[in-house]
C-alpha cells in the first residue's frame, strides 16, 4: 500500500513543483522589467530632456512658467532655429569634418598599431611578452589630465600644437592600450592548432595575420574599433588644451567654446549641437552592435 | 615520397623530459602509428616531426634530409589535427587550397587537386560550405583533404578520431585506412587508443614515458610483446598478470599461482624457461587465453578452478571476473559455458600462450 502511495504521490508532486517553477520564473520577469524600465527612464531621461531643449524657441527655454519636460511646448511652439542657427552662423559643419578626420584616422592608426601589437603579444613567445602585456594595460590607467601638460610639451616640440594632426598623434595613446588589450584577449581565443595548420600550410607570420587572424578575430576587431571610435570622437581635455584656433577644433571642444560666451549659455544651440554630435556613435552602435555580439570562431575546432 | 628516420632523438620542457632518446626508421609509405598513454611523449614526437616542437637533441630526417632546423611548410609534410583546425571563414574549398595558394600554384592545378581529394573523400558537394556547417565527421574529412591536396612527403595525424563519437570513430578508422590504400604516403599517426593502432599500423610504436618499448607489427606487439608494459597496454580486456613461481619438480617445469593451482609449462617452451627455475616471476595470459573446457583444445591446456565472482554477457562472448591470488582476473568464455556468479567453474589455462615476466627487469622472458 505505501509503494502505492509513493507512485501516485510522484507525478502530483512533480506537476506541483512544475507550477511553482513558472510562478517563480514569472516574477523573475517581472523585477527584470521593473529594474529594467528605471534603468531605461534614469539613462534616456537626458537625452529626452537634450531633445525637447532643441526645439524650444528661446523664451521658451529661459521662462519660468510651464512644466520643462512636457512635449506640449514643442507641438505648440517647437522650432528649428538652433539647429539652422548651429549649421549656418558656426563652425559647426568644420568641426563636424575635423572630427571625423581625426577620428577615422586615429581608429586607423589605433587598429594597425594595436592588432600588430596583440598578434606578437598573444602568439610570438619572447623574452618579456607577459610583463610588457601588462605594462600596455597599465598605460591605460594614467589619466589624461596628468598626461595633457607632457604631451602639450611633446606637440610643441613636434610644432604639432594647434593641429588636428597633433590630435591625429596623440588619440591613439587614448585608445592603443584598451584595444591591445582586448585584441590580445580575442587573439589568445584562437585555437593555438590554427596556427600550426597554417605554419605547415606554409604562412609566415604576416600571412598567418591577414589571412587567419584578422578574419577571425573581426568581432574582436569590431568591438575594439567601436571602442576607438568612442574615445577619439569623444575626447575633450586634449582638444580644448592642444588647440587654439576655431577652425581647427573639433566637436565636443568646438561646440563648447562657441556656445558658452563668458557666462551666456546658449543652451538650445549646445543642446542641438551636443544630439547631432553624438548622432554618430550612436547609428555605429546601432549597426554593429550584432558584430559586437557575434562569435566567427564556431566551427574552427570541434564545437 | 620519404621515409622519416629518428635518431637519438630527445625533447625536454624546461625540466621534464618528455622525450628521452628515440630511435626510429619508418619506411617510404608505410603506416606507422605511435600508441601510448597520455604524457608518453608520442605527440611531442610528431610534433617534432612536424617542426612544430624544436628537437632538444638528436635529428630527425625525412627521406635523406637532416630537417632539425627547417621550418614546418619546407619539410614538405601535411598535418591532420584533432581539434581539425579548419580555418573557420573559409569554405571547405579554400581551406583546401589555402596551402596550395601560399605555395602560388596555378589555379587550373589547384582546382584539379582539390577535386580528386574531395572525390577521394566523398566531400564534393561539400566544397562551398564553411566548417561551423559541417558535423565532426566532415570536418574531419576536409582536414584529411587539406592534407592530401598538398601530396606531401609525409602524413601526420595527432590523435585525428579522438574527437569523433564512438560508431563515427570506427567508421573513419576504416576511411584513413582506404584513404592510405589509395594515396600511398608515409604516415605517423599518434593515438592512445590501441585498437586504432592495431588496425591501422603496418608498424605499431608503443610508448611510454618518453622511451619506446617495442617496435613491431600489431601481431608482433599483440602475441610477443617485449615488456610487461606493452603486454598489458595492447590488448582489451587487458592481459591477466599473476605473481607466481616457476618450479621445478619430478613432473617438470610447473607454473605455481597458488597452493592449489599449478600450471604445467608445455613442452616446447621447456628449455627456454629452464634457467628461470626457482624464480619467482609473473605469469602474463590474456582473457582470451582463459576459457571453458574444449575438447579441441591445443596440447598444454591445463584446467584449474575459479570462484566466479562477477559474470558479464557481451553476446557473441562472456567475460568472467574472478580473484587468483590476490589478482583481479578476466576471462573469456563462451556465452554457453554456464558460467554464474558466486559459483566454482573449471576453466581452461591455454599455457601455449602463457608469457612470463621478470618482476625485477619487467621484461618478457
Amino acid at each position: 500500500m505505501a509503494t502505492l502511495d509513493q507512485v501516485t504521490a510522484t507525478p502530483s508532486s512533480l506537476f506541483r513543483s512544475g507550477k511553482s517553477l513558472k510562478r517563480n520564473r514569472k516574477w523573475a520577469l517581472i523585477a527584470s522589467y521593473a529594474c529594467l524600465i528605471l534603468f531605461v527612464i534614469f539613462f534616456l531621461f537626458p537625452p529626452y530632456y537634450m531633445l525637447l531643449t532643441s526645439f524650444k524657441p528661446n523664451q521658451v527655454i529661459r521662462s519660468l512658467d510651464g512644466n520643462p519636460w512636457s512635449l506640449w511646448t514643442i507641438i505648440e511652439s517647437g522650432t528649428l532655429d538652433h539647429y539652422w542657427n548651429l549649421l549656418t552662423n558656426t563652425l559647426f559643419p568644420t568641426y563636424f569634418v575635423n572630427t571625423v578626420i581625426v577620428t577615422l584616422l586615429s581608429v586607423a592608426l589605433s587598429m594597425v598599431i594595436s592588432v600588430l601589437a596583440a598578434y606578437s603579444l598573444a602568439r610570438m613567445r619572447f623574452i618579456g611578452s607577459g610583463i610588457l602585456a601588462t605594462g600596455v594595460f597599465l598605460t591605460y590607467l594614467v589619466p589624461e589630465t596628468l598626461l595633457f601638460i607632457p604631451l602639450f610639451k611633446i606637440l610643441g616640440t613636434l610644432g604639432l600644437l594647434d593641429s588636428i594632426w597633433g590630435l591625429v598623434l596623440v588619440y591613439p595613446t587614448l585608445a592603443v592600450p584598451f584595444c591591445t588589450w582586448i585584441m590580445i584577449g580575442y587573439f589568445g581565443s584562437i585555437p593555438k592548432e590554427l596556427d600550426e595548420a597554417a605554419l605547415i600550410d606554409g604562412a609566415n607570420h604576416m600571412q598567418m595575420l591577414t589571412k587567419i587572424f584578422i578574419p577571425v578575430a573581426i568581432p574582436g576587431i569590431i568591438a575594439a574599433m567601436i571602442f576607438a571610435f568612442t574615445v577619439c570622437w569623444g575626447q575633450f581635455i586634449y582638444p580644448m588644451a592642444f588647440i587654439y584656433s576655431n577652425e581647427n577644433l573639433v566637436l565636443t571642444a568646438g561646440t563648447v567654446t562657441t556656445l558658452i560666451r563668458g557666462d551666456v549659455y546658449h543652451w538650445g544651440g549646445l543642446m542641438s549641437g551636443a544630439l547631432l554630435a553624438a548622432a554618430p556613435p550612436v547609428i555605429i552602435y546601432a549597426f554593429l552592435m550584432d558584430y559586437y555580439i557575434a562569435g566567427l570562431t564556431s566551427g574552427a575546432t570541434k564545437g | 615520397m620519404a621515409g622519416v628516420t629518428l635518431r637519438d632523438l630527445h625533447k625536454s620542457f624546461d625540466r621534464t623530459e618528455a622525450v628521452r632518446g628515440i630511435d626510429l626508421d619508418i619506411a617510404d609509405n608505410e603506416f606507422v602509428v605511435l600508441v601510448g598513454p597520455s604524457g608518453c611523449g608520442k605527440s611531442t614526437t610528431l610534433r617534432m616531426i612536424g617542426g612544430l616542437e624544436e628537437v632538444t637533441a638528436g635529428e630527425v630526417y625525412i627521406g635523406d634530409n637532416l630537417v632539425n632546423d627547417v621550418p614546418p611548410k619546407d619539410r614538405d609534410i601535411a598535418m591532420v589535427f584533432q581539434n581539425y583546425a579548419l580555418y573557420p571563414h573559409m569554405t571547405v574549398a579554400e581551406n583546401m587550397s589555402f596551402g596550395l595558394k601560399l605555395r602560388k600554384y596555378p589555379k587550373a592545378e589547384i582546382k584539379q587537386r582539390v577535386d580528386k581529394a574531395a572525390g577521394i573523400l566523398g566531400i564534393t558537394e561539400l566544397l562551398a560550405r564553411r566548417p561551423r556547417q559541417l558535423s565532426g565527421g566532415q570536418r574531419q574529412r576536409v582536414a584529411m583533404g587539406r592534407a592530401i591536396v598538398r601530396n606531401p612527403q609525409v602524413f601526420l595525424f595527432d590523435e585525428p578520431l579522438s574527437n569523433l563519437d564512438a560508431k563515427l570513430r570506427v567508421q573513419m578508422r576504416t576511411e584513413i585506412k582506404k584513404v592510405h590504400q589509395k594515396v600511398k604516403t608515409t604516415t605517423v599517426y599518434v593515438t592512445h587508443d590501441q585498437v586504432e593502432a592495431m588496425t591501422l599500423a603496418d608498424r605499431v610504436v608503443v610508448m611510454n614515458g618518453g622511451i619506446i618499448e617495442q617496435i613491431g607489427s600489431p601481431d608482433e606487439v599483440y602475441h610477443h610483446p617485449k615488456t610487461r608494459f606493452v603486454a598489458g597496454f595492447i590488448g582489451s580486456p587487458a592481459m591477466n598478470f599473476m605473481p607466481c613461481r616457476l618450479a621445478n619438480n619430478g613432473a617438470g617445469l610447473t607454473v605455481q599461482v597458488t597452493d592449489g593451482i599449478s600450471l604445467p609449462v608445455p613442452p616446447q617452451r621447456k628449455s627456454h624457461y629452464a634457467p628461470h627455475a626457482g624464480r619467482d616471476l609473473i605469469l602474463g595470459l590474456r582473457p582470451e587465453h582463459m576459457t571453458e573446457p574444449r575438447s579441441d583444445a591445443a596440447p598444454g591446456c591445463v584446467d584449474f578452478t575459479a570462484d566466479i565472482e562477477v559474470v558479464e554477457p557481451m553476446g557473441m562472448e562472456t567475460m568472467l571476473f574472478f580473484a587468483l591470488n590476490g589478482e583481479d582476473i578476466c576471462a573469456r568464455v563462451s556465452p554457453d559455458a554456464g558460467a554464474a556468479p558466486g559459483r566454482p567453474m573449471k576453466l581452461l589455462a591455454h599455457m601455449d600462450h602463457m608469457h612470463l615476466i621478470d618482476p625485477a627487469t619487467q621484461a618478457v622472458i
